[in-house]
């Protein structure tokens, strides 16, 4: 309990100082800052901290970090593609589409990871999900059907990322 | 050197939210249009967002861009796949020319089975 | 060079097209559609406006926005499926 207390409390802390930012040149505003941001965070902590993540203790551990690091280029190349595809799609004249909503399977089972492969596949090369179901299905809408299958679909799209996603968040 | 390079983030940022909403406009129907504009918009807005960190560099702006940036890349898409699935569920009809839609047909089957 | 000008000029354009979709779009989505793009292409306005006036609040702004315009396309999207806004 009071392990995830502290976690939810450094969580709240670490965006104040964001917020706020306060290691600008005016020591007397910096101290206050730092202060001022500690019963701030307790406050949160102590309204709003069952709401959120179920288990905050994997905050603490390292290795997810230098996966998460590893997902970020990653993350970025796919995004851009995605961006210079459908910036290709919208300009030239015809409009190459396809569309057609696929449905694909993946192995995630946690709350956070599952969302945060639903957002990388909707900013990733012309895909959208649009819903999740409880058995680990997901519908996306496709702007270029290449196949209807749903093993072949999963492989072409939710891969690249499953294999990170799950070592960051399970 | 830092304002040249800022310049730059700013103007592909730019160029691509005007694509973005270039699809906006032309795409034929709703999904492929919150799809080609979520993207675009979403990246170019982040690429503003970083052009004016890499100008101003380590100071309290930057650091509110950078939460800013967080903030777009998670809310973004999923207001996108909230819109989709209502959009779904109330009944918009996907574009004529598309190739199939395993949802409606999944969503179909379920009712059948609930009958 | 002046390329602050042509920034917004660009974003502006970008403006008044999600402005077109909010007008004709053709069902209810499709204007959600135009309202939550013109939400983000507004916080990129306001990152704009910090860099070029060098007044750092606009950049509060725009993080003030982008959450405001999450909250309300949420909002939309659940009227829309005809639930509650307390599910």
């Amino acid at each position: 309990m009071a392990r995830k207390f502290f976690s939810y409390f450094c969580i709240s802390y670490l965006f104040w100082l964001l917020l706020y930012w306060p290691f600008g040149v005016d020591r007397i505003a910096s101290l206050q800052g730092l202060l001022v941001g500690v019963p701030v965070a307790f406050l949160v902590t102590l309204l709003f901290g069952g709401v959120f993540a179920r288990q905050p203790e994997k905050i603490f551990q390292a290795k997810r970090y230098f996966w998460f690091l590893y997902y970020v280029p990653v993350f970025i190349y796919y995004c851009v593609l995605a961006n210079l595809d459908v910036a290709y799609r919208v300009l030239s004249p015809e409009m190459p589409i396809n569309p057609g909503i696929v449905k694909v399977k993946t192995s995630l089972r946690s709350r956070s990871g599952l969302t945060a492969l639903a957002n990388s596949i909707t900013l990733t090369p012309g895909t959208m999900s649009v819903d999740l179901t409880e058995d680990g299905y997901i519908y996306i809408h496709w702007i270029n059907v290449q196949t209807q299958d749903v093993e072949k679909a999963s492989e072409l799209i939710v891969r690249p990322f499953e294999k990170i996603l799950k070592r960051i968040f399970e | 050197m830092s304002e040249i390079l800022g310049n730059i983030l700013i103007g592909i940022g730019a160029l691509f939210v005007l694509f973005g909403t270039v699809g906006l406009v032309r795409l034929p129907d709703l999904y492929n249009r919150l799809q080609a504009a979520t993207k675009c918009a979403t990246l170019g807005t982040c690429s503003i967002l970083l052009g004016v960190i890499v100008n101003r560099g380590l100071s309290a702006v930057s650091m509110k861009a950078l939460l800013c940036i967080i903030f777009i890349l998670l809310t973004s898409p999923t207001a996108a796949h909230a819109l989709a699935r209502a959009a779904h569920i109330s009944g918009v009809k996907l574009w004529n020319k598309s190739v199939c839609d395993q949802y409606a047909e999944d969503n179909d089957r379920k009712e059948e089975t609930t009958k | 060079m002046e390329l602050m000008p042509v920034y917004f000029g660009i974003l502006l354009i970008s403006s008044f097209l999600c402005l077109y979709r909010i007008g004709h779009g053709p069902t209810v989505p499709d204007r959600i559609v135009g309202t939550d793009i013109l939400g983000i292409v507004v916080v990129g306005f306001s990152a704009l406006m910090a860099l070029s006036t060098g007044q750092d609040f606009y950049i509060t702004v725009g993080l003030a926005w982008t959450l405001l315009s999450f909250i309300g396309t949420l909002a939309l999207a659940k009227f829309l499926e005809g639930r509650g806004f307390d599910e």
